[in-house]
């Protein structure tokens, strides 16, 4: 585990105030547009931006995801086209890395995760979210990220049970990705119980707890930093945006100020959420 | 089947007999557990599940599941020596007849096992992914014989090279549900099931088809597809009066294969040979993401897919390529990390035989011995023709499934070949219908 606040930029960006996380699949739909939505993401108030390096069996995405994930792959996106994405991009937010076990065990010359951890430290990644990776596997990733100084985000399912929760906690730093219902990535209109339940349980654990999946609208954003949440990711919503730009053939720049201004709205609402939380004892939060 | 377990001398693990523990799910460097985290907790239901019932034999369970293959399945399936290949080859070959299996191939040994299981850990629904329709079919009709409703998920390329299993599916009061994504194949099929089970976790059992997946799927669908070959090798002790000098299955994600290895697994004098799908080529079309193959045994290389670590058709970033064969069953990228782990241990022999030689082993097995096979099955029987004199004095081949569901695919590709054993194809006009 990390000390938060201290140097990790993770723990940082959740220090003042509820962080907004948004995802995006980079090269979607061709990588300089890519670059200019993920920029728009950080102009409109990310907090953090997990990037999504695409991989060609998405076994924990939704069709939006699924698809966007199709256009990168098609569009030419690669590992190392990846983190090339990564040092051209022009923002000031720590990026994070999602993706699945093979393409970071794959990379470089020998086998294992840490070739890839070294490459993504080196240009300026400041940890990873691993979907098919649960903390059984986690060892040897968990390794290479502490050689190198970054973070490994683990995701806390409404299935995860006391039990699981520790083992889980003890291979995560930077934050933890509580996922708000069961299923797969996607947009949804309501935040389940679930959420808070999940929160609950996550109490006294010591890292930030940022909540995703399904989270689609400035209102949900609200509602789930209100329940106690200490940030809020936010993948399909936007990526939804992407595809409409590709498909309608909007020219970049109107895709990427929509994008900009959904993020302005998710932003907003989770500092809303934050307002309405019933004052808590000092130091409860943060 | 563990042999402990099915020796069925104690129940409930209360006796004196030794507990047989589910273990890590590592075969050598192979196997494990990639999954997301909502479905560990199921996963780890599961391994509890599959230690109590299916190892230790709790409340009966292997009793019942021993009761309803023979009774529902019937088993034992025959261990036949063919007559005509024997000749023709001038070595004893011996058909163990997975195909006289209710449903038409080896599968209903695993479905009926796992629909059996969830049944005993009170789940409510069943999915299933099915690449040839054969292992939908099979569990379809194990959720129909065991009250249970059920979802089948089938790539719809597949589904349009199979058809008469998504009805033979429908029929038995299952959904079948087409998967766009990708080529439409057995791959996709699988990540699609994997959607649905993170969604339905609570109440819902996966029936993965094949050795595959994480850990517990790999043992346990060994463990009940195990049956064939703790039936072979008594019948062909019996028969011959000693053990064969080689047994040969086709291998997709290979649960034919390391059902009719395992009992000869630690007789060393059997050589081993799984036979996978060479497709069109053994060459793999980087740009193009395609390998016009399904042979990840003898050309594929160490990786992560759908739960296991294993060997894989990958490009050199980790991306998963797309495999071909004529046989639906055999056309996957990856392959049970079990029989990864005895390839590399020089145990198993990996072999592969393309399409054409596929399509004359159809036709030769039917016209010959009066059994038409699956594509999958026909496989073997290509490997069998090619190399019969490598195979020793006795061999043991598993017909895995019989070729009813793949009449139309056999003859449109037999009318695309120059097939020199085929039989005059003008009386189809083209197909079938
Ligand atoms: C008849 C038959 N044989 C073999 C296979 C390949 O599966 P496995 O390698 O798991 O035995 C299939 C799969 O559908 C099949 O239907």
């Amino acid at each position: 585990m990390s000390d938060a606040g201290g140097s990790d930029p993770l723990a940082a960006a959740f220090a003042d105030g509820p962080a907004f996380v948004p995802y995006l699949a980079v090269g979607d739909p061709d990588y300089e547009s890519s670059l200019a939505y993920v920029e728009a993401l950080a102009e409109g108030g990310a907090d953090v931006i997990e990037l999504g390096l695409p991989f060609s069996e998405p076994i924990a995405e939704g069709p939006t995801i699924q698809n966007a994930v199709v256009r990168a792959l098609e569009a030419g996106m690669t590992p190392t086209r990846f983190f090339e994405f990564v040092a051209d991009l022009d923002v000031d937010v720590p990026l994070v890395c999602m993706t699945y076990y093979n393409l970071i065990y794959q990379f470089g010359s020998e086998q294992g995760p840490r070739p890839f951890v070294e490459r993504a430290a080196s240009v300026g990644i400041s940890g990873f979210v691993v979907p098919d990776l649960p903390a059984e596997e986690a060892g040897a990733l968990r390794e290479a990220c502490d050689e190198f100084g970054l973070d490994l985000v683990s995701i806390v399912a409404p299935t995860t049970g006391e039990d699981r929760l520790e083992k889980l906690v003890a291979v995560s730093s930077g934050y933890i990705y509580v996922q708000a219902r069961l299923g797969v990535t996607g947009a949804s209109s309501s935040v389940s119980d679930r959420t808070t339940e999940s929160l609950a349980r996550l109490e006294g654990v010591d890292l930030p707890k940022a909540v995703g999946f399904g989270i689609s609208s400035g209102e949900q954003a609200a509602t789930v930093v209100e329940a106690g949440a200490d940030g809020v990711i936010v993948g399909s919503a936007l990526v939804d945006i992407v595809a409409e730009g590709h498909e309608s053939n909007e020219p970049t720049e109107a895709t990427a100020d929509r994008l900009e201004s959904k993020a302005r709205e998710l932003k907003e609402g989770a500092l809303e959420g934050y307002g309405r939380r019933t004052p808590t004892p000092e130091g409860t939060s943060d | 089947m563990s042999s402990d377990a099915a020796s069925g001398d104690r129940s409930g693990g209360d006796g004196d007999g030794e507990w047989v523990p589910a273990g890590d799910g590592k075969f050598g460097r192979y196997g494990g557990q990639y999954v997301p985290e909502a479905l560990m907790p199921a996963i780890e239901e599961l391994t509890d599940a599959y230690e109590r019932y299916v190892l230790n034999n709790e409340d009966g369970f292997v009793d019942e599941f021993r009761r309803r293959i023979r009774d529902f399945g019937g088993r034992p399936t025959p261990l036949q020596r063919a007559d005509r290949l024997s000749e023709r080859y001038d070595t004893e070959v011996y058909l163990k007849r997975e195909d006289l299996l209710h449903g038409g191939a080896h599968k209903l040994n695993n479905a009926l096992g796992q629909v059996l299981l969830a049944t005993y850990m009170g789940k409510e629904r069943i999915i299933a992914e099915t690449g040839a329709g054969q292992h939908g079919t099979a569990t379809a009709m194990a959720a129909a014989h065991l009250d249970m409703p059920c979802e089948v998920y089938m790539g719809e390329r597949d589904i349009n090279r199979q058809r008469p299993n998504v009805f033979r599916m429908k029929i038995n009061g299952s959904a079948v549900t087409p998967v766009t994504t990708g080529r439409g194949t057995l791959k996709e099929a699988i990540s699609e099931t994997m959607r649905d089970w993170a969604t339905n976790v609570e109440d819902t059992h996966y029936v993965i088809g094949s050795v595959v997946g994480p850990h517990p799927f790999p043992k346990m669908v060994r463990d009940f597809q195990a049956l064939i070959s703790e039936e072979a090798r008594e019948q062909v002790v019996d028969r011959t009066g000693g053990l064969p000098d080689s047994v040969v299955a086709c291998a997709g994600g290979g649960s034919n294969t390391m059902g009719s290895f395992h009992h000869f697994v630690d007789d060393e004098s059997v050589e081993l040979l799984a036979v996978e799908a060479g497709g069109s080529s053994l060459a793999v079309d980087e740009t193009e993401g395609v390998a016009p193959n399904s042979a990840s045994l003898s050309t594929g290389t160490e990786g992560v897919l759908h739960g296991a670590r294993t060997k894989l058709l990958q490009d050199g970033d980790g991306q998963i390529v797309e495999s071909h064969s004529v046989s639906s069953g055999l056309d996957y990228a990856g392959v049970g990390p079990e029989l990864a782990h005895l390839v590399d241990e020089d145990r198993v022999t990996p072999v592969n035989v393309d399409d054409d030689a596929a399509i004359e082993g159809f036709h030769r097995l039917s016209q010959e011995e009066g059994i038409i096979p699956a594509l999958e099955t026909a496989h073997a029987f290509g490997y069998l023709h090619e190399h019969h004199d490598e195979l020793g004095d006795v061999t043991v081949i598993n017909v895995s499934g019989r070729g009813d569901k793949d009449l139309d695919t056999a003859i449109e590709e037999t009318a695309k070949r120059d097939v020199s054993n085929a039989p005059d194809m003008s009386m189809f006009n083209g197909g079938l219908r």
